[in-house]
């Protein structure tokens, strides 16, 4: 082969491959919204939002505690993760020194890398031992741990993206430093704050490990923060290991609506941000 | 030293958009007492280890403008921002010697409060992401300033030569505009807060001839409520808009005298050679 051939041979083989990896990377994702679109878009009826779930081997029934009981468990464990988050990602971006942050950047960053299971067991370890019980609270907790360090990271670098030229404008007017990022830094990066902040609430609402052993899972209505909470995720993974027909066609159903979930809060997500990108360029 | 206007408004480098201006130049000169407004007094700065500035001592008169000419890399952009203290939030950085604001050290006074004394306009224009409106208000706003809002916003952009053009799109996105006016945008911003100081540095650079000249004719106008110490890379701006011109080289100021003694009768070898462009 002369020289001239080899090298078109090598230049087609290596685009091949490109292609070809990027068509598995998105047939992937098509195979299973197919999949989970086919199976749970057919077991997905009226009484799965409205229903409690039934007995073991009984037909029929709904997760209406477990949509109710995922809202509640992300909606604390956003409450307790995303302040905490942004205002140390503040801490990161406009007040620390050189080596404090590094340290601290560097820790949240293992905190990410922490596999959940492990983010449950601290959690089971700090909060449902000592209270002697499952409940909400534990699973917000560690829903909580996994969410900080994403909003953290997340934030520290929009506000990174904002220009120094602008911190200078309003300290020139004579603004304190706070009132500088209060005012001018975090408006001018809110949307993507926001989207971080968005698409980490989405993942952890996704998350089933650290809930097993904190949150646990309940058949019935949880009142408060108290008790055993039932969620979607775990409830996915009950019923997908039970021996019940009925159980699995509920699993996929639960399985479509927790993706319909994220989808949902990414679009949302990608809004925002095209938005607020837009707004700034005027 | 005999400081003869006239040659000064016939230089051949003078802008003929600017004759207007011949009178007020005059009128601001004459007004240029022995009174000093700010004052450096050996004045040292250093980045880490690397001395920037070294010994600077200059006294500004109040509503004169000062221009402070110099090849890049002189420390003429270092000098301006130790006057309202915006060096600081550089890391590792120090100052030495004194800055002198009416009299009292600047290091003296809350640094809030003498920025809010001392503004700036920076060399690209850095209007906030908010509406005109919301730019010009926010300078009154954190400072608690007292008065119809509308009219503050209204007399500021002014002052800032930018009323006509943006009346009627007041809540419009200050990054709406061109360049030019978003610099005077942030010049109408600046004196929103009546500063008695104003720090410009090299705020036409970015800008074309004409919204160049516009910025000129300003700093001319705004000359009578405050003092105006400008950056500028341009040797003729120097010589059109300043009464004093002061030369940096290597973080020494080398020269400081009435603008056309510096331009015209340089005492210094290096002077003169810059500014015949034989360097820099």
């Amino acid at each position: 082969m002369s020289r001239l051939a080899w090298r078109n041979f090598v230049n087609n083989v290596m685009l091949s491959l490109t292609a070809v990896c990027t068509f598995l990377t998105v047939s992937t994702l098509f195979l299973i919204l197919g999949y989970l679109v086919y199976n749970g878009g057919k077991s997905l009826d009226w009484n799965f939002f409205t229903q409690l779930p039934k007995g073991p081997g009984e037909v029929g029934g709904g997760m209406a505690n477990a949509i109710v009981g995922t809202a509640k468990l992300v909606g604390l464990a956003s409450v307790i993760g995303i302040p905490i988050g942004f205002i140390a990602g503040i801490y990161l971006s406009e007040f620390g020194g050189i080596t404090f942050p590094f340290i601290i950047r560097y820790i949240a960053d293992l905190l990410n890398g922490v596999p959940s299971i492990v983010v449950g067991i601290f959690a089971y370890a700090v909060v449902v031992l000592p209270l002697k019980h499952f409940s909400a609270w534990a699973g917000s907790v560690a829903l909580a741990v996994m969410l900080i360090p994403v909003v953290v990271r997340n934030t520290e670098q929009f506000l990174q993206s904002v220009p120094q030229s602008l911190r200078e404008g309003a300290l020139s007017l004579g603004a304190s430093k706070w009132r500088t990022i209060v005012t001018v830094v975090v408006p001018a990066s809110i949307s993507g704050i926001l989207t971080g902040i968005i698409l980490g609430v989405a993942r952890i609402a996704g998350e089933t490990a650290p809930l097993i052993f904190t949150s646990f899972g309940n058949q019935f209505w949880s009142s408060g923060f108290n008790e055993p909470t039932s969620s979607l995720p775990v409830m996915v993974y009950n019923y997908a290991i039970s021996p019940y027909d009925d159980w699995h066609r509920q699993a996929w159903a639960a399985g479509l609506v927790l993706l319909a979930l994220v989808l949902v809060s990414n679009i949302l997500a990608r809004g925002i941000l095209a938005r607020g990108v837009a707004a700034n360029r005027g | 030293m005999s400081v003869d206007k006239e040659k000064m408004a016939t230089a051949p480098q003078r802008n003929i958009s600017m004759a207007s201006m011949e009178t007020l130049h005059s009128a601001g000169a004459q007004q240029t007492g022995l009174a000093t407004k700010i004052e450096a007094r050996n004045l040292n700065f250093y980045y880490g280890t690397y001395k920037a500035l070294s010994e600077i001592s200059l006294a500004v008169a109040p509503n004169s403008v000062t221009a402070l000419i110099g090849p890049s890399g002189c420390g003429k952009s270092t000098f301006l921002r130790t006057l309202n203290r915006i060096s600081e939030t550089i890391k590792n950085t120090r100052v030495e010697g004194e800055v002198l604001l009416d009299g009292v050290s600047i290091m003296d006074s809350d640094v809030t409060a003498l920025r809010r004394r001392v503004g700036m306009v920076f060399q690209r224009p850095n209007p906030f992401p908010k509406s005109i409106f919301d730019n010009i208000a926010y300078g009154p706003r954190i400072n608690g300033m007292k008065g119809k809002m509308d009219e503050l916003v209204e007399n500021a952009l002014r002052r800032g030569a930018l009323w006509e053009e943006v009346k009627d799109k007041l809540n419009k996105s200050a990054y709406a505009l061109s360049g030019g006016q978003q610099q005077r945008l942030c010049i109408a911003r600046a004196m929103a807060v009546e500063p008695e100081v104003i720090l410009m540095d090299e705020p036409c650079s970015a800008l074309d001839p004409i919204a160049t000249a516009k910025i000129e004719e300003l700093i001319f106008n705004i000359k009578s409520q405050t003092t105006v110490v400008i950056v500028t890379h341009n040797m003729q701006q120097a010589a059109r808009i300043a009464d004093k011109t002061g030369f940096f080289l290597m973080g020494k100021m080398i020269e400081f005298g009435p603008t056309d003694v510096i331009f015209k009768n340089p005492s210094k070898k290096e002077t003169e050679d810059y500014i015949t462009g034989r360097f820099g």
